[in-house]
């Protein structure tokens, strides 16, 4: 098999999140064998600033949030494209530079409608 | 070590992938989900793909699951409401027929694939994204473009849906 030739660079970050883990494991563990556990109905309560809840946190969002979702995923895959071709720019030279101009341009269109029709105002 | 990482890491996604479809709060579907996207990068970096790595962690477990909850969000869906849970069997059982019709013909497949021509060596020498870069700018230019222009037609179609005709009308004609 080809991949034996897995990144052992990344062992580092393996550890790095088994440490995160088990910091947030032990650390909630510690808590919960350490603190008195007195309940009561009115401790149990979700609440916010100490006022009591006036409606249900299950609302539907404004569609605004979508749109900016929705532009954030394709401004996303923009960079996506634009990563490999950073990296290989000096290879890539004047042409590489034309293709990316033309695919940014392409994009810019769509940002520059999406601006027209105010999509990205938030009144 | 390669054997172990990648058990957990395809027995994992196979069970998100489950939970993704069976648990009955919405929210709780897209942490799954979240959780298979995860587990299906970790698979990427066992085959050295760190481009696609990188990638499917900023795109999928970030913008895609984003997107998810905000539609989730949109359209208000209460806990216990299971709308296609009604011929529960039905669908379980065309589901197992399909996995086991797909995993039937990837074993008895007489195409091996098509053989890449950069061998791991030297896509590791000079990393995963400048081979991709590469490739995509000098054999693959035209598809590239033409996916500029799909982004676009999803900008486009996104607003055109999304936007509520009262604020369309901002300028006056």
């Amino acid at each position: 098999m080809a991949n034996e030739a897995v990144p052992l660079n990344y062992i580092p970050i393996l550890l790095f999140m088994a440490i995160v883990v088990a910091f947030a494991v032990i650390s909630l563990l510690i808590g919960s064998i350490a603190r008195p556990s007195h309940p009561y109905p009115a401790k149990l309560t979700p609440y916010e600033s100490g006022s009591p809840l006036f409606s249900d946190a299950r609302v539907p969002f404004p569609m605004r949030y979508y749109i900016i979702a929705m532009l954030f995923v394709i401004f996303d895959i923009e960079f996506v494209f634009l990563f490999p071709w950073a990296v290989g720019f000096k290879q890539l030279g004047l042409l590489g530079l034309l293709e990316m101009g033309l695919f940014i341009g392409i994009l810019l269109v769509g940002y520059w409608y999406a601006w027209k029709k105010g999509a990205l105002e938030w009144e | 070590m390669v054997p172990v990482f990648f058990s957990y890491f395809s027995l994992v996604s196979i069970l998100a992938g489950v939970l993704t479809v069976a648990l009955p709060n919405p929210v709780h579907c897209g942490l799954a989900l979240l959780t298979l996207l995860l587990h299906v990068a970790g698979l990427f970096l066992l085959l050295n793909a760190e481009f696609l790595f990188v990638i499917q962690i900023i795109v999928y477990a970030g913008a895609i699951v984003v997107l998810y909850l905000f539609v989730l969000m949109l359209l208000n869906l209460k806990t216990d409401e299971r709308v296609l849970h009604h011929r529960y069997a039905v669908i379980l059982v065309a589901a197992a027929a399909i996995c086991g019709g797909l995993l039937l013909m990837a074993l008895r497949s007489p195409f091996q694939g098509a053989k890449g021509h950069a061998p791991v060596e030297a896509v590791l020498q000079d990393g995963g994204s400048y081979a991709i870069g590469i490739t995509i700018f000098n054999e693959y230019l035209l598809q590239f473009e033409i996916v500029g222009v799909f982004l676009l037609g999803a900008i486009i179609g996104a607003i055109v849906l999304a936007k509520t005709p009262t604020a369309v009308d901002v300028e006056p004609e």
